[in-house]
Protein backbone atom coordinates (compact mmCIF):
# COMPACT_ATOMS: atom_id res chain seq x y z
CA UNK A 1 0.00 0.00 0.00
CA UNK A 2 2.65 2.47 1.10
CA UNK A 3 4.73 1.59 -1.95
CA UNK A 4 1.76 2.14 -4.25
CA UNK A 5 1.11 5.54 -2.71
CA UNK A 6 4.75 6.51 -2.98
CA UNK A 7 4.84 5.37 -6.59
CA UNK A 8 1.69 7.34 -7.44
CA UNK A 9 3.03 10.43 -5.68
CA UNK A 10 6.27 10.33 -7.63
CA UNK A 11 4.57 9.74 -10.99
CA UNK A 12 2.13 12.56 -10.29
CA UNK A 13 4.80 14.99 -9.20
CA UNK A 14 6.88 14.29 -12.31
CA UNK A 15 4.02 14.85 -14.78
CA UNK A 16 2.95 17.84 -12.68
CA UNK A 17 6.23 19.49 -13.66
CA UNK A 18 5.15 19.37 -17.30
CA UNK A 19 1.70 20.74 -16.44
CA UNK A 20 3.51 23.55 -14.66
CA UNK A 21 5.38 24.65 -17.79
CA UNK A 22 2.08 24.94 -19.66
CA UNK A 23 0.12 26.61 -16.89
CA UNK A 24 2.89 29.09 -16.04
CA UNK A 25 2.73 30.25 -19.65
CA UNK A 26 -1.04 30.65 -19.54
CA UNK A 27 -0.92 32.55 -16.25
CA UNK A 28 1.95 34.75 -17.46
CA UNK A 29 0.04 35.80 -20.57
CA UNK A 30 -3.13 36.32 -18.57
CA UNK A 31 -1.36 38.27 -15.82
CA UNK A 32 0.56 40.59 -18.11
CA UNK A 33 -1.45 40.88 -21.34
CA UNK A 34 -4.87 40.04 -19.76
CA UNK A 35 -5.68 37.58 -22.53
CA UNK A 36 -6.56 33.90 -22.13
CA UNK A 37 -4.52 31.88 -24.59
CA UNK A 38 -6.62 28.89 -25.59
CA UNK A 39 -3.93 27.86 -28.06
CA UNK A 40 -1.29 27.16 -25.41
CA UNK A 41 -1.92 23.40 -25.69
CA UNK A 42 -1.31 23.53 -29.44
CA UNK A 43 2.01 25.23 -28.74
CA UNK A 44 2.93 22.17 -26.66
CA UNK A 45 1.94 20.10 -29.68
CA UNK A 46 4.15 22.27 -31.90
CA UNK A 47 7.04 21.73 -29.50
CA UNK A 48 6.44 17.98 -29.62
CA UNK A 49 6.45 17.83 -33.42
CA UNK A 50 9.53 20.04 -33.55
CA UNK A 51 11.41 17.58 -31.36
CA UNK A 52 9.87 14.61 -33.15
CA UNK A 53 11.16 15.73 -36.53
CA UNK A 54 14.49 16.84 -35.11
CA UNK A 55 14.87 13.30 -33.76
CA UNK A 56 13.62 11.34 -36.77
CA UNK A 57 15.08 13.48 -39.56
CA UNK A 58 18.21 14.88 -37.97
CA UNK A 59 18.86 12.44 -35.15
CA UNK A 60 18.82 15.17 -32.52
CA UNK A 61 17.87 14.13 -28.99
CA UNK A 62 14.74 15.91 -27.65
CA UNK A 63 16.73 17.34 -24.76
CA UNK A 64 18.96 19.03 -27.32
CA UNK A 65 16.15 20.07 -29.66
CA UNK A 66 14.73 21.93 -26.67
CA UNK A 67 17.28 24.53 -27.71
CA UNK A 68 15.53 24.73 -31.07
CA UNK A 69 11.88 24.54 -30.02
CA UNK A 70 12.20 27.14 -27.25
CA UNK A 71 13.74 29.99 -29.28
CA UNK A 72 11.56 29.14 -32.30
CA UNK A 73 8.39 29.35 -30.24
CA UNK A 74 9.64 32.46 -28.45
CA UNK A 75 9.77 34.13 -31.85
CA UNK A 76 6.34 32.73 -32.73
CA UNK A 77 5.06 34.22 -29.47
CA UNK A 78 6.52 37.65 -30.17
CA UNK A 79 4.91 37.59 -33.63
CA UNK A 80 1.60 36.30 -32.23
CA UNK A 81 1.49 39.22 -29.81
CA UNK A 82 2.67 41.81 -32.27
CA UNK A 83 0.57 40.88 -35.28
CA UNK A 84 -2.55 39.35 -33.73
CA UNK A 85 -3.19 39.78 -30.01
CA UNK A 86 -2.10 43.43 -29.95
CA UNK A 87 -4.80 44.26 -32.46
CA UNK A 88 -7.64 42.88 -30.35
CA UNK A 89 -6.48 44.12 -26.94
CA UNK A 90 -8.81 47.09 -26.88
CA UNK A 91 -11.79 45.22 -28.29
CA UNK A 92 -12.82 43.40 -25.12
CA UNK A 93 -13.02 39.77 -24.09
CA UNK A 94 -14.96 38.21 -26.96
CA UNK A 95 -12.64 39.06 -29.86
CA UNK A 96 -9.69 37.95 -27.72
CA UNK A 97 -11.33 34.62 -26.92
CA UNK A 98 -12.26 34.09 -30.56
CA UNK A 99 -8.73 34.89 -31.67
CA UNK A 100 -6.88 32.46 -29.45
CA UNK A 101 -9.59 29.80 -29.72
CA UNK A 102 -9.51 30.07 -33.50
CA UNK A 103 -5.75 29.78 -33.38
CA UNK A 104 -6.11 26.59 -31.36
CA UNK A 105 -8.51 25.07 -33.91
CA UNK A 106 -6.36 26.22 -36.79
CA UNK A 107 -3.16 24.72 -35.40
CA UNK A 108 -4.86 21.41 -34.57
CA UNK A 109 -6.30 21.12 -38.05
CA UNK A 110 -3.11 22.15 -39.80
CA UNK A 111 -1.35 19.45 -37.80
CA UNK A 112 -4.03 16.93 -38.80
CA UNK A 113 -3.57 17.89 -42.42
CA UNK A 114 0.22 17.73 -42.35
CA UNK A 115 0.87 14.86 -39.95
CA UNK A 116 -2.40 12.83 -39.96
CA UNK A 117 -3.93 11.67 -36.70
CA UNK A 118 -1.16 9.11 -36.10
CA UNK A 119 0.45 8.77 -32.71
CA UNK A 120 4.14 9.37 -33.16
CA UNK A 121 6.73 8.36 -30.63
CA UNK A 122 10.48 8.43 -30.54
CA UNK A 123 12.83 6.13 -28.79
CA UNK A 124 15.72 7.63 -26.86
CA UNK A 125 18.48 5.82 -25.02
CA UNK A 126 16.79 6.75 -21.74
CA UNK A 127 13.15 6.23 -22.79
CA UNK A 128 12.84 2.85 -21.07
CA UNK A 129 15.36 3.20 -18.27
CA UNK A 130 14.35 3.69 -14.68
CA UNK A 131 15.99 4.27 -11.36
CA UNK A 132 14.93 1.90 -8.60
CA UNK A 133 14.78 3.15 -5.05
CA UNK A 134 13.76 0.10 -3.11
CA UNK A 135 10.44 -1.05 -4.58
CA UNK A 136 9.72 2.35 -6.13
CA UNK A 137 10.91 3.07 -9.64
CA UNK A 138 11.43 6.44 -11.30
CA UNK A 139 11.39 6.70 -15.09
CA UNK A 140 14.53 8.54 -16.17
CA UNK A 141 12.86 10.41 -19.05
CA UNK A 142 10.19 11.76 -16.70
CA UNK A 143 12.75 12.64 -14.06
CA UNK A 144 14.78 14.61 -16.59
CA UNK A 145 11.63 16.33 -17.87
CA UNK A 146 10.67 17.27 -14.32
CA UNK A 147 14.16 18.53 -13.52
CA UNK A 148 14.37 20.70 -16.63
CA UNK A 149 10.81 21.96 -16.06
CA UNK A 150 11.68 23.05 -12.52
CA UNK A 151 14.91 24.64 -13.74
CA UNK A 152 13.07 26.65 -16.41
CA UNK A 153 10.40 27.71 -13.90
CA UNK A 154 13.12 28.85 -11.53
CA UNK A 155 14.84 30.78 -14.32
CA UNK A 156 11.57 32.55 -15.13
CA UNK A 157 11.14 33.40 -11.45
CA UNK A 158 14.65 34.83 -11.29
CA UNK A 159 14.00 36.80 -14.49
CA UNK A 160 10.80 38.30 -13.05
CA UNK A 161 12.42 39.13 -9.70
CA UNK A 162 15.86 40.40 -10.60
CA UNK A 163 15.94 41.90 -14.09
CA UNK A 164 14.61 45.33 -15.01
CA UNK A 165 12.55 43.86 -17.83
CA UNK A 166 11.12 41.27 -15.43
CA UNK A 167 10.20 43.94 -12.89
CA UNK A 168 8.72 46.04 -15.69
CA UNK A 169 6.64 43.00 -16.66
CA UNK A 170 5.29 42.64 -13.12
CA UNK A 171 4.66 46.38 -12.91
CA UNK A 172 2.81 46.30 -16.24
CA UNK A 173 0.69 43.39 -15.03
CA UNK A 174 -0.28 45.29 -11.88
CA UNK A 175 -0.97 48.66 -13.47
CA UNK A 176 -0.39 49.03 -17.23
CA UNK A 177 -1.24 52.72 -17.34
CA UNK A 178 1.10 53.80 -14.57
CA UNK A 179 3.86 51.57 -15.92
CA UNK A 180 3.74 53.63 -19.11
CA UNK A 181 4.32 56.73 -16.98
CA UNK A 182 7.58 55.06 -15.87
CA UNK A 183 8.68 54.93 -19.51
CA UNK A 184 7.81 51.24 -19.96
CA UNK A 185 6.71 50.34 -23.48
CA UNK A 186 3.81 47.90 -23.03
CA UNK A 187 4.16 46.51 -26.57
CA UNK A 188 7.69 45.35 -25.77
CA UNK A 189 6.80 43.91 -22.37
CA UNK A 190 3.73 42.10 -23.74
CA UNK A 191 5.65 40.62 -26.67
CA UNK A 192 8.37 39.28 -24.37
CA UNK A 193 5.76 37.85 -22.00
CA UNK A 194 3.94 35.98 -24.77
CA UNK A 195 7.27 34.88 -26.24
CA UNK A 196 8.42 33.45 -22.90
CA UNK A 197 5.07 31.74 -22.35
CA UNK A 198 5.21 30.02 -25.71
CA UNK A 199 8.86 29.07 -25.22
CA UNK A 200 7.89 27.32 -21.96
CA UNK A 201 5.04 25.47 -23.68
CA UNK A 202 7.45 24.47 -26.44
CA UNK A 203 9.87 23.20 -23.81
CA UNK A 204 7.05 21.14 -22.32
CA UNK A 205 6.50 19.57 -25.74
CA UNK A 206 10.15 18.70 -26.23
CA UNK A 207 10.46 17.28 -22.72
CA UNK A 208 7.36 15.10 -23.23
CA UNK A 209 8.57 13.58 -26.47
CA UNK A 210 10.77 10.78 -25.00
CA UNK A 211 7.81 9.27 -23.10
CA UNK A 212 4.60 10.70 -24.57
CA UNK A 213 3.17 10.34 -28.10
CA UNK A 214 2.71 13.36 -30.36
CA UNK A 215 -0.63 13.70 -32.15
CA UNK A 216 -2.58 16.72 -33.40
CA UNK A 217 -5.05 16.79 -30.48
CA UNK A 218 -2.48 16.27 -27.74
CA UNK A 219 -2.73 19.90 -26.68
CA UNK A 220 -6.22 19.36 -25.24
CA UNK A 221 -4.86 17.17 -22.46
CA UNK A 222 -2.52 19.89 -21.34
CA UNK A 223 -4.64 22.98 -21.84
CA UNK A 224 -7.39 21.54 -19.65
CA UNK A 225 -4.93 20.87 -16.84
CA UNK A 226 -3.33 24.27 -17.37
CA UNK A 227 -6.61 26.14 -17.02
CA UNK A 228 -7.49 24.34 -13.82
CA UNK A 229 -3.99 24.99 -12.45
CA UNK A 230 -4.14 28.66 -13.40
CA UNK A 231 -7.44 29.18 -11.58
CA UNK A 232 -6.46 26.96 -8.66
CA UNK A 233 -3.16 28.81 -8.27
CA UNK A 234 -4.86 32.23 -8.59
CA UNK A 235 -5.01 33.95 -11.97
CA UNK A 236 -1.77 35.65 -12.94
CA UNK A 237 0.26 34.09 -10.11
CA UNK A 238 3.27 32.24 -11.54
CA UNK A 239 4.31 30.53 -8.30
CA UNK A 240 0.68 29.63 -7.68
CA UNK A 241 0.36 27.98 -11.09
CA UNK A 242 3.51 25.98 -10.42
CA UNK A 243 2.36 24.65 -7.05
CA UNK A 244 -1.20 24.00 -8.29
CA UNK A 245 0.18 22.06 -11.28
CA UNK A 246 2.26 19.82 -9.04
CA UNK A 247 -0.76 19.25 -6.78
CA UNK A 248 -2.90 18.36 -9.77
CA UNK A 249 -0.33 15.94 -11.14
CA UNK A 250 -0.32 14.18 -7.78
CA UNK A 251 -4.14 14.23 -7.47
CA UNK A 252 -4.53 12.83 -10.97
CA UNK A 253 -2.00 10.10 -10.32
CA UNK A 254 -3.59 9.10 -6.99
CA UNK A 255 -6.99 9.08 -8.74
CA UNK A 256 -5.73 6.76 -11.45
CA UNK A 257 -4.20 4.49 -8.84
CA UNK A 258 -7.03 4.31 -6.34
CA UNK A 259 -10.24 5.28 -8.14
CA UNK A 260 -9.75 3.90 -11.60
CA UNK A 261 -7.64 4.26 -14.71
CA UNK A 262 -10.10 6.73 -16.25
CA UNK A 263 -10.82 8.59 -13.05
CA UNK A 264 -7.68 10.67 -12.58
CA UNK A 265 -9.41 13.82 -13.75
CA UNK A 266 -12.35 13.24 -11.42
CA UNK A 267 -10.06 13.54 -8.42
CA UNK A 268 -8.44 16.63 -9.93
CA UNK A 269 -11.79 18.32 -10.43
CA UNK A 270 -13.12 17.38 -7.02
CA UNK A 271 -10.00 18.93 -5.51
CA UNK A 272 -10.50 21.96 -7.76
CA UNK A 273 -14.15 22.47 -6.79
CA UNK A 274 -13.53 22.00 -3.08
CA UNK A 275 -10.69 24.51 -3.20
CA UNK A 276 -12.81 27.05 -5.04
CA UNK A 277 -15.62 26.70 -2.51
CA UNK A 278 -13.19 27.39 0.32
CA UNK A 279 -11.02 29.92 -1.51
CA UNK A 280 -12.87 31.44 -4.49
CA UNK A 281 -9.78 33.39 -5.58
CA UNK A 282 -7.60 30.29 -5.72
CA UNK A 283 -5.00 29.11 -3.27
CA UNK A 284 -2.97 32.30 -3.36
CA UNK A 285 -5.72 34.88 -3.81
CA UNK A 286 -5.55 37.56 -1.17
CA UNK A 287 -8.42 39.84 -0.34
CA UNK A 288 -7.04 42.69 -2.36
CA UNK A 289 -8.27 41.66 -5.80
CA UNK B 1 9.43 74.61 -20.63
CA UNK B 2 5.91 73.13 -20.72
CA UNK B 3 3.41 74.82 -22.99
CA UNK B 4 -0.15 73.63 -23.18
CA UNK B 5 -1.82 75.57 -25.97
CA UNK B 6 -5.58 75.57 -26.62
CA UNK B 7 -5.85 71.92 -25.67
CA UNK B 8 -9.14 70.05 -25.76
CA UNK B 9 -9.66 66.40 -24.96
CA UNK B 10 -12.57 64.08 -24.37
CA UNK B 11 -13.49 60.66 -23.08
CA UNK B 12 -15.33 59.11 -26.00
CA UNK B 13 -17.91 61.73 -26.85
CA UNK B 14 -17.88 63.38 -23.45
CA UNK B 15 -15.69 66.48 -23.55
CA UNK B 16 -13.39 66.67 -20.54
CA UNK B 17 -11.40 69.83 -21.13
CA UNK B 18 -11.57 72.55 -23.74
CA UNK B 19 -9.23 75.26 -24.87
CA UNK B 20 -6.80 74.90 -21.97
CA UNK B 21 -3.66 77.05 -21.98
CA UNK B 22 -1.00 76.48 -19.35
CA UNK B 23 2.67 77.41 -19.08
CA UNK B 24 5.22 76.02 -16.64
CA UNK B 25 8.71 77.52 -16.69
CA UNK B 26 11.99 75.88 -15.72
CA UNK B 27 12.09 75.29 -11.97
CA UNK B 28 8.69 76.89 -11.42
CA UNK B 29 5.93 75.60 -9.13
CA UNK B 30 2.51 76.00 -10.72
CA UNK B 31 -0.88 75.01 -9.34
CA UNK B 32 -3.92 73.68 -11.13
CA UNK B 33 -6.86 74.32 -8.88
CA UNK B 34 -10.56 73.71 -8.98
CA UNK B 35 -13.39 71.56 -7.73
CA UNK B 36 -13.95 67.88 -8.34
CA UNK B 37 -14.63 67.26 -12.03
CA UNK B 38 -13.28 70.62 -13.18
CA UNK B 39 -10.88 68.86 -15.57
CA UNK B 40 -7.67 69.03 -13.55
CA UNK B 41 -6.75 65.36 -13.84
CA UNK B 42 -7.81 65.30 -17.48
CA UNK B 43 -5.44 68.18 -18.19
CA UNK B 44 -2.61 66.22 -16.59
CA UNK B 45 -3.55 63.10 -18.53
CA UNK B 46 -3.51 65.10 -21.75
CA UNK B 47 -0.03 66.38 -20.92
CA UNK B 48 1.40 62.93 -20.26
CA UNK B 49 -0.32 61.35 -23.24
CA UNK B 50 -2.79 59.15 -21.37
CA UNK B 51 -5.67 60.72 -23.29
CA UNK B 52 -5.53 61.96 -26.84
CA UNK B 53 -5.92 65.63 -27.66
CA UNK B 54 -8.82 66.55 -29.89
CA UNK B 55 -7.41 70.04 -30.43
CA UNK B 56 -4.42 72.16 -29.47
CA UNK B 57 -0.87 71.15 -28.73
CA UNK B 58 1.47 70.27 -25.87
CA UNK B 59 5.15 71.06 -26.17
CA UNK B 60 7.81 70.22 -23.62
CA UNK B 61 11.32 71.64 -23.90
CA UNK B 62 10.42 72.76 -27.41
CA UNK B 63 9.29 69.29 -28.52
CA UNK B 64 5.71 68.82 -29.66
CA UNK B 65 4.35 65.66 -28.05
CA UNK B 66 1.73 65.10 -30.73
CA UNK B 67 1.30 61.40 -31.45
CA UNK B 68 3.78 60.33 -28.78
CA UNK B 69 2.75 57.45 -26.51
CA UNK B 70 3.00 58.12 -22.76
CA UNK B 71 6.25 56.18 -22.37
CA UNK B 72 7.92 58.44 -24.95
CA UNK B 73 6.63 61.60 -23.28
CA UNK B 74 8.08 60.30 -20.00
CA UNK B 75 11.47 60.15 -21.71
CA UNK B 76 11.34 63.91 -22.28
CA UNK B 77 11.63 64.42 -18.53
CA UNK B 78 8.07 64.50 -17.25
CA UNK B 79 7.20 62.43 -14.18
CA UNK B 80 3.47 62.15 -13.63
CA UNK B 81 2.50 60.96 -10.14
CA UNK B 82 -1.10 59.93 -10.73
CA UNK B 83 -4.12 60.51 -8.56
CA UNK B 84 -4.72 57.93 -5.85
CA UNK B 85 -0.99 57.13 -5.62
CA UNK B 86 -1.21 53.95 -7.68
CA UNK B 87 1.95 52.31 -6.46
CA UNK B 88 2.61 48.82 -7.81
CA UNK B 89 1.06 47.00 -4.84
CA UNK B 90 2.82 43.66 -5.22
CA UNK B 91 6.23 45.11 -5.84
CA UNK B 92 8.40 46.02 -2.87
CA UNK B 93 9.10 49.65 -2.05
CA UNK B 94 12.59 49.20 -3.45
CA UNK B 95 11.27 47.64 -6.67
CA UNK B 96 8.74 50.44 -7.08
CA UNK B 97 11.58 52.95 -6.86
CA UNK B 98 13.82 50.94 -9.19
CA UNK B 99 11.05 50.80 -11.79
CA UNK B 100 10.93 54.60 -11.58
CA UNK B 101 14.46 54.58 -12.98
CA UNK B 102 13.68 52.10 -15.75
CA UNK B 103 14.73 54.35 -18.64
CA UNK B 104 18.43 54.27 -19.59
CA UNK B 105 19.21 57.86 -18.51
CA UNK B 106 17.72 57.61 -15.02
CA UNK B 107 19.01 54.04 -14.69
CA UNK B 108 22.61 55.22 -14.97
CA UNK B 109 21.97 57.44 -11.92
CA UNK B 110 19.82 54.93 -10.06
CA UNK B 111 21.91 54.68 -6.90
CA UNK B 112 22.27 58.43 -6.57
CA UNK B 113 18.53 58.91 -7.08
CA UNK B 114 17.78 56.23 -4.50
CA UNK B 115 20.00 58.00 -2.00
CA UNK B 116 18.20 61.25 -2.72
CA UNK B 117 14.74 59.69 -2.30
CA UNK B 118 15.83 58.03 0.96
CA UNK B 119 17.13 61.38 2.20
CA UNK B 120 13.81 63.05 1.48
CA UNK B 121 11.72 60.11 2.74
CA UNK B 122 13.80 58.31 5.38
CA UNK B 123 10.93 55.94 6.17
CA UNK B 124 11.21 54.42 2.70
CA UNK B 125 14.81 53.41 3.37
CA UNK B 126 13.63 51.42 6.36
CA UNK B 127 10.72 49.84 4.48
CA UNK B 128 12.58 48.91 1.28
CA UNK B 129 11.56 45.26 1.36
CA UNK B 130 7.91 45.82 2.26
CA UNK B 131 5.26 45.28 -0.42
CA UNK B 132 4.06 48.75 -1.38
CA UNK B 133 0.41 47.66 -1.27
CA UNK B 134 0.66 46.92 2.45
CA UNK B 135 1.74 50.43 3.43
CA UNK B 136 -0.44 53.23 4.78
CA UNK B 137 -1.87 55.84 2.41
CA UNK B 138 0.69 58.45 3.39
CA UNK B 139 3.57 56.05 2.96
CA UNK B 140 2.24 54.95 -0.43
CA UNK B 141 2.15 58.61 -1.43
CA UNK B 142 5.83 58.86 -0.50
CA UNK B 143 6.55 55.80 -2.65
CA UNK B 144 4.64 57.33 -5.56
CA UNK B 145 6.43 60.68 -5.28
CA UNK B 146 9.77 58.95 -4.74
CA UNK B 147 9.15 56.76 -7.79
CA UNK B 148 8.51 59.93 -9.78
CA UNK B 149 11.76 61.47 -8.55
CA UNK B 150 13.69 58.37 -9.65
CA UNK B 151 13.01 59.52 -13.22
CA UNK B 152 15.08 62.63 -12.48
CA UNK B 153 12.34 64.70 -14.07
CA UNK B 154 12.58 68.30 -15.19
CA UNK B 155 8.88 68.53 -14.39
CA UNK B 156 7.17 66.65 -11.58
CA UNK B 157 3.39 66.45 -12.02
CA UNK B 158 1.51 65.72 -8.81
CA UNK B 159 -2.18 64.85 -8.93
CA UNK B 160 -3.91 65.39 -5.57
CA UNK B 161 -0.98 64.28 -3.41
CA UNK B 162 -2.89 65.04 -0.19
CA UNK B 163 -6.04 63.13 -1.16
CA UNK B 164 -7.16 60.77 1.58
CA UNK B 165 -4.27 61.58 3.89
CA UNK B 166 -4.57 62.56 7.53
CA UNK B 167 -3.92 66.28 8.16
CA UNK B 168 -0.54 65.45 9.67
CA UNK B 169 0.43 63.31 6.69
CA UNK B 170 -0.86 65.96 4.27
CA UNK B 171 1.28 68.59 6.00
CA UNK B 172 4.31 66.35 5.74
CA UNK B 173 3.61 65.68 2.06
CA UNK B 174 3.36 69.40 1.28
CA UNK B 175 6.58 69.99 3.19
CA UNK B 176 8.34 67.37 1.08
CA UNK B 177 6.95 68.80 -2.15
CA UNK B 178 8.30 72.20 -1.11
CA UNK B 179 11.67 70.62 -0.43
CA UNK B 180 11.70 68.96 -3.87
CA UNK B 181 10.78 72.23 -5.54
CA UNK B 182 13.48 74.24 -3.77
CA UNK B 183 16.04 71.70 -4.97
CA UNK B 184 15.27 72.82 -8.53
CA UNK B 185 12.56 70.54 -9.93
CA UNK B 186 9.63 72.27 -11.63
CA UNK B 187 6.28 71.22 -10.21
CA UNK B 188 2.77 71.16 -11.61
CA UNK B 189 0.46 70.54 -8.69
CA UNK B 190 -3.21 69.62 -8.83
CA UNK B 191 -5.00 70.16 -5.54
CA UNK B 192 -8.48 70.45 -4.13
CA UNK B 193 -7.01 71.91 -0.99
CA UNK B 194 -6.68 75.34 -2.57
CA UNK B 195 -5.47 77.27 0.45
CA UNK B 196 -2.63 74.81 1.08
CA UNK B 197 -1.72 74.68 -2.60
CA UNK B 198 -1.47 78.47 -2.83
CA UNK B 199 1.16 78.51 -0.07
CA UNK B 200 3.29 76.15 -2.14
CA UNK B 201 3.10 77.37 -5.73
CA UNK B 202 4.29 80.56 -7.40
CA UNK B 203 1.35 80.80 -9.79
CA UNK B 204 -1.86 78.92 -10.39
CA UNK B 205 -4.64 78.31 -12.87
CA UNK B 206 -8.23 77.86 -11.74
CA UNK B 207 -10.32 75.38 -13.71
CA UNK B 208 -14.08 75.14 -13.89
CA UNK B 209 -16.17 73.04 -16.27
CA UNK B 210 -13.09 71.94 -18.20
CA UNK B 211 -11.86 75.48 -18.85
CA UNK B 212 -9.32 77.83 -17.32
CA UNK B 213 -11.39 80.59 -15.77
CA UNK B 214 -8.64 82.46 -14.00
CA UNK B 215 -4.91 82.55 -13.52
CA UNK B 216 -2.45 84.61 -11.60
CA UNK B 217 0.16 84.64 -8.87
CA UNK B 218 -0.62 82.88 -5.62
CA UNK B 219 -1.04 86.18 -3.82
CA UNK B 220 -3.42 87.55 -6.44
CA UNK B 221 -5.55 84.44 -6.33
CA UNK B 222 -5.54 84.25 -2.53
CA UNK B 223 -6.89 87.81 -2.46
CA UNK B 224 -9.39 87.30 -5.25
CA UNK B 225 -12.98 87.53 -4.01
CA UNK B 226 -14.28 84.83 -6.35
CA UNK B 227 -11.52 82.40 -5.34
CA UNK B 228 -12.09 83.19 -1.69
CA UNK B 229 -15.81 82.55 -2.02
CA UNK B 230 -15.62 79.43 -4.17
CA UNK B 231 -12.56 77.64 -2.85
CA UNK B 232 -11.27 79.17 0.33
CA UNK B 233 -14.54 79.40 2.21
CA UNK B 234 -13.95 82.98 3.22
Amino acid sequence: MLVTVAQALINGLLIGGIYALVSIGVTLIFGVVKVVNFAQGEIVMAGMYTSYFCATLLGIDPLVSLLISMPALFIVGVCLQHFLIRRVLKLGDMPQIFLTFALSLLLTNVALLLFKADYRTIQTSYSDTAIHIGPVYIAVAKLIAFGVAMLLSALLWVFLRTTDLGKAMRASAQNPEVSMLMGINPDLVFAVAVGLALALAGAAGSLLMPFYPAYPMVGQVFILMAFVAVVLGTLGNVTGALIASLMMGVAESLGIQFVGADSGLIVVFVMFLVTLIIRPNGLFGGKRR
Amino acid sequence: MLSVTNVSASYGRVPAISDICIEVGEGEAVGLLGANGAGKSSTLRAISGLIKLTAGSVTFGGINTKGMPPYKITELGIAHVPEGRQVFPELTVRENLEIGAYLPGPKAQRQRSLDRVFTIFPVLAKRQKQLAGTMSGGEQQMVAVGRGLMLMPRLLILDEPSLGLSPVMADLTFEKIHEIHTSGTAILLVEQNVSRALTLVDRAYVLEGGRVIMNGSSIELANNKQVQASYLGI
